[in-house]
């Protein structure tokens, strides 16, 4: 909208033409443009109120969160708070921080790799079943996860796999339906001619699948992996499960078990919770159009 | 949707060998990890688990134990109110959101950027965050409304505000929704837009009848998500409410119940046999919607014409 701060005068008939009809809508004044930040501004602000909130808290005393005034500003600001935070025994941040990054490294790796090669046999081959089998998978997505997470369970549980990372990561090498769906729709765009001519050229569906349509689809692959990262770092309900010991957790369950004994300890809480999420906010901000470019086709069937 | 008809191809047997040996994991996880603990949950349903030992059959004893336990009732009511509440308002938000950030030219990636970040923060942090900002004494938000002469309530410790408490934080992390509301905008033909823009000046007339039905399709998708994870709505009521639904059963929700069946009280056939209803609630419901789109729903190219 800062176009429209100059002077505007229609000096110019075919190239103005268009341009004013969609200019007339926004009402073409600065006061317009004010306001309309104005309200975004607004809306922004209260969106990021708990961001501010909680980097504040975590750098406050614990008694200076509680106070009879609001204070908006940490007076003095507690930077000791942050090696605090990296040296407490009943609270593993560091080794829970290499914990969340095994976890989502691993499940990643698997996801990618496993939903790439299902994805190439929905989308670019042609095969007796195929719909059915995708069908299947599609209607997967509407089954609650906890359905299946309880036999599953039992037989994690009676093979004595329960304490370990591996019901947590080694599902994540044979696939995810959501993510299959995903790069099928990005591999259904690759242009059919390039695959069609290494197959006449006798290349076999592997060196196809692994020289043509990879290289292709680099920033699909890209996109499910930033998003595998993002769902593992938050996942909660498995870890919770399935995991026993302090040392072992990832992150976000390290999290609750702190907060759910130290309840009063809100600084630390919040140095914990701001630690935790800021490795996904700087990964975003470095790839924030390829998390926008991901959301747009899959929701375009 | 394959390839371009009259193109000399292989057999079509060698086609469907390597089809079968690439889609192989994904087909046992299918079975494995999906079909065949889907039927075990069912079965599980009937029958009463041992931690130890093999499971007895037992008949419709879970179901007769659910119809008479208020924990049952009362989660699934829980969860019922914060799905019908939180689903609309998160559309409708988003919606709104989206619309805007079309709309504003300059500093668009900024909002947006703003408008994704609460999607970031892991549910368990978003949650104890949440507690902190809405404590009387401790948080800003009653300050901020107490300037403007509104008299908030006890957030998170009366029983009757609590539920309303959690829709109002699960309205937070909107950005998914907000991006692909902005997308389907974005994707909008622009001759589209500016005969709409010529048929009519009425700016609420073009959203109604021109731009809202052009991204049908985006709101199917995030009603059926929407819908779908909003029943199953759990960490941030555990973190809240703890495995009681603090204060007063009032964030009690249904997952809740069925994790403290499970994993608290190992009563596990009977969590199986509420997961099932579980199941059978999220089917009902997806298939209702999904038998209702084909009327609502516009797809480009589609049946219009």
């Amino acid at each position: 909208m800062t176009d429209l701060a100059g002077p505007r005068d229609g000096a110019d008939p075919p190239a103005a033409a268009a341009r004013r009809r969609r200019g007339k809508r926004r009402q073409g004044t600065v006061v317009g443009t004010i306001l309309s930040h104005a309200l975004m501004l607004s809306i922004a602000a209260i969106f990021m109120l708990p961001f501010y909130w909680m980097v504040i808290s975590a750098f406050k005393a614990n008694n200076e969160i509680f106070t009879a005034t609001i204070t908006w500003f940490p007076d003095p600001i507690r930077w000791e708070n942050v090696p605090a935070l990296f040296n407490r025994p009943d609270f593993p941040f560091l080794r829970q921080f290499g914990n969340s990054v095994f976890y989502a490294g691993m499940v990643t790796i698997g996801t990618v790799l496993s939903c790439s090669i299902a994805a190439y046999a929905f989308a670019c081959l042609r095969w007796k079943g195929r719909d059915l089998v995708f069908g299947l998978t599609i209607a997967t997505l509407l089954i609650p996860a906890i359905v299946l997470f309880l036999p599953t369970y039992i037989v994690f549980a009676r093979v004595g796999l329960v304490g370990t990372y591996w019901p947590l990561i080694a599902p994540a090498f044979l696939g995810d339906a959501f993510f299959i769906f995903m790069l099928r729709q990005f591999f259904l765009g690759i242009p059919r001619e390039l695959i069609d001519a290494a197959r006449l050229d006798g290349a076999s569906e592997f060196r196809i699948f692994w020289q043509i349509v990879l290289p292709q689809a680099q920033t699909a692959l890209v996109v499910v992996a930033l998003f595998t990262i993002v769902y593992t770092w938050h996942e909660f309900f498995g870890p919770l499960i399935y995991l026993i010991d302090r040392n072992d957790f990832p992150l976000s369950l390290g999290l609750y078990a702190f907060r759910t004994q130290r309840a009063v300890e809100w600084s630390m809480t919040m140095m914990g919770s701001f630690f935790t999420a800021l490795p996904l906010v700087v990964l975003f901000l470095f790839t924030r159009r390829l998390f926008h470019e991901g959301l747009a086709t899959s929701s375009l069937k | 949707m394959t390839v371009a008809p009259g193109k000399r191809r292989r057999s079509s047997r060698y086609e469907t060998t390597a089809a079968w040996l690439f889609v192989a994991p994904w087909v046992v996880k299918l079975v494995l990890l999906t079909v065949l603990p889907l039927i075990a949950t069912v079965a599980l349903g009937f029958m009463t688990m041992p931690v130890t030992g093999m499971p007895r059959w037992a008949g419709l004893a879970n179901y007769e134990q659910m119809m008479a336990d208020p924990a049952f009732r009362r989660s699934a009511q829980n969860s019922l109110t914060f799905a019908l509440a939180s689903v609309p308002l998160r559309l409708l938000i988003a919606l709104g959101l989206a619309l805007l950030l079309h709309r504003t030219r300059a500093f668009s990636g900024f909002y947006q950027t703003i408008f994704y970040l609460p999607f970031l923060m892991p549910a368990v942090a978003a949650s104890i965050v949440f507690i902190l900002l809405l404590t009387p004494g401790a948080g800003p938000v009653n300050v901020i409304l107490q300037t403007f002469g509104l008299n908030p309530p006890d957030w998170l410790r009366d029983p009757r505000a609590a539920l309303w408490t959690l829709v109002l934080i699960s309205l937070w992390p909107l950005g998914v929704e907000t991006l692909v509301f902005l997308s389907g905008l974005q994707n909008i033909p622009k001759d589209v837009q500016e005969a709409a823009e010529l048929d009519s000046d009425r700016p609420w007339h073009r959203l109604v009848w021109i731009t809202i039905p052009l991204i049908t399709p985006m709101i199917l998708f995030n009603l059926v998500i929407g819908i779908i994870s909003s029943f199953q709505i759990f960490t941030q009521a555990l973190v809240i409410g703890g495995p009681s639904g603090q204060p007063a059963e009032s964030t009690l929700m249904y997952m809740v119940v069925i994790y403290r069946t499970a994993f608290r009280y190992f009563n596990l056939g009977y969590a199986a046999a509420l997961s099932t209803v579980l199941f059978l609630g999220v089917l009902v419901v997806t298939l209702l919607i999904f038998s209702t789109a084909r009327s609502w729903v516009h797809y480009e190219g589609g049946d219009q014409r």
